[in-house]
């Protein structure tokens, strides 16, 4: 009934797609962890100011859906700025600031949660408060931050295929594309879910590894 | 090397220290006892700055903490401090929770720096631990890390609070030894303690702190003998 031998032929396209959904995911996690970085420790800065335009950011974009930011971004934000963004780009925007989000809740969680004293004992032998985060509560605090970044990089990752309703040509979008003419959504969708899994469960086994590497 | 003038300390509405006056000379060992909650442990935490000064004056080496010219990282690496959780970086061996500091504050090569540490571990007798986790250790081995990486600085002073109080007593002892040893080599020091033992052998001096003011002072003789005040009478017969 179902032809999945047909998948074979699609395949090239597919792997456009795939090629488009590593590219946005890796650059827009890539930035998105710098972000990240920045304004989780904003949010966790004595600055006022820092403390509250990381706020703002974190609470906007938890706060609206992503579907919503892709379309505001590629749509909304031309007729503001009169600038078009390519769709490839727009979508590393709204990936890298969605995540940014997130994981700077997730940097601050992990970097509040390092016991006091162990600023204490760095400022006390003469550290000052940057060398102090720098080699000492920054490396354990990433330690910390692998298991919850890695929940969000697979959302971040999911996430992509919402890229379609942009024109962004990754998996999902080839997928739709291909269903649409050639009437073989069970074989074409089941392929594209696959190739989802497939790049999630292998991060997760990465992510294990590097978690047990830094074992102390 | 320490002069503190009516030290006021306030959490909030809390008032902790309420008017300290003390002086600490150059190769004294300062043992401060006192019920808990005395402030103590905020007095001593005020002598590096680690909790910010209400009011009065601290001046540690010749340098007033409060004067805003005062670099207090500078003064920090002059003032050794000992923790009672001993707060060893569980991310680092021990060789190199003692080598950090004087790698990236003093800025010596990391030869020089191995070199000294191994020697201050052969000091508190954990030469053979050098290339362990702190987790690895039982608490007394990772105080006297934590002593030795104080050491490592060099410090002209060290403060100790409360530093046998998270210890095993079977363990507090091999702490002990290693301060006694430190005392005896000539270095000024101020302890937070309820070794009242260790306080009698080792202390030129003994402040009697309770309810944020020193109500006593004297040698340890005195003190333990013949003290002046009803307060240190009371704590002296719950503790001995």
């Amino acid at each position: 009934m179902f032809d999945f031998a047909q998948v074979i032929d699609f395949l090239p396209q597919l792997g456009k797609g795939l090629y488009y959904t590593l590219l946005i995911s890796v650059i827009g996690l890539l930035i998105g962890f710098i972000l990240g970085a920045i304004f989780g420790l904003g949010r966790i800065s004595k600055n006022k100011f820092f403390f509250v335009i990381s706020s703002i950011y974190v609470e906007v974009i938890r706060g609206t859906p992503v579907l919503v930011q892709a379309i505001w971004i590629f749509f909304a934000l031309p007729i503001i700025t009169q600038y078009n963004m390519d769709s490839v780009p727009a979508g590393i925007v709204v990936i890298a600031i969605n995540s940014g989000a997130y994981i700077a809740e997730i940097v601050r969680g992990s970097v509040d949660s390092i016991d006091k004293g162990q600023m204490e004992a760095g400022r006390s032998l003469g550290l000052n408060k940057h060398q102090t985060m720098r080699y000492i509560i920054w490396p354990q605090a990433f330690k910390r931050m692998i298991p919850p970044l890695g929940n969000q990089f697979i959302i971040s990752i999911k996430d992509t295929s919402l890229l379609s309703v942009i024109l962004v040509p990754e998996l999902m979008f080839q997928g739709r594309y291909i269903a649409s003419n050639h009437f073989n959504a069970v074989e074409i969708y089941t392929t594209v879910a696959l190739f989802y899994l497939v790049i999630n469960f292998s991060l997760s086994l990465l992510l294990r590894y590097i978690e047990r590497r830094l074992n102390y | 090397m320490i002069t503190v003038q009516d030290l006021h300390k306030k959490f909030g509405d809390n008032q902790v220290l309420k008017g300290i006056n003390c002086e600490v000379k150059e190769k004294e060992v300062v043992c401060v006892i006192g019920p808990s909650g005395s402030g103590k442990s905020t007095f001593l935490r005020c002598l590096n700055l680690l909790e910010d000064i209400t009011s009065g004056d601290v001046i540690v080496d010749g340098y007033n903490l409060r004067d805003r010219a005062t670099d207090i990282n500078m003064i920090r690496t002059e003032v050794g401090m000992v923790f009672q959780q001993f707060n060893l970086f569980p991310h680092k061996t021990v060789i190199q929770n003692v080598m950090l500091a004087p790698r990236k504050v003093r800025k010596i090569s990391a030869e020089e720096a191995r070199k000294r540490g191994e020697a201050l571990l052969v000091k508190v007798g954990l030469a053979e631990k050098a290339d362990q986790y702190p987790a690895q250790l039982s608490g007394g081995q990772q105080q006297r890390v934590a002593i030795a990486r104080a050491l490592a600085m060099e410090p002209k002073l060290m403060l100790f609070d409360e530093p046998t109080s998270a210890l095993d007593p079977e363990l507090v002892g091999e702490v002990l030894e290693v301060m006694k040893q430190l005392a005896k080599e000539g270095m000024t020091m101020v302890v937070v303690t309820h070794e009242m033992g260790f306080a009698r052998e080792v202390a030129d001096r003994v402040l009697f702190m309770d309810e944020g003011i020193i109500m006593e002072e004297n040698t340890p003789d005195v003190i333990f003998t013949n003290p002046a005040s009803e307060r240190t009478k009371n704590f002296l017969n719950k503790v001995l």
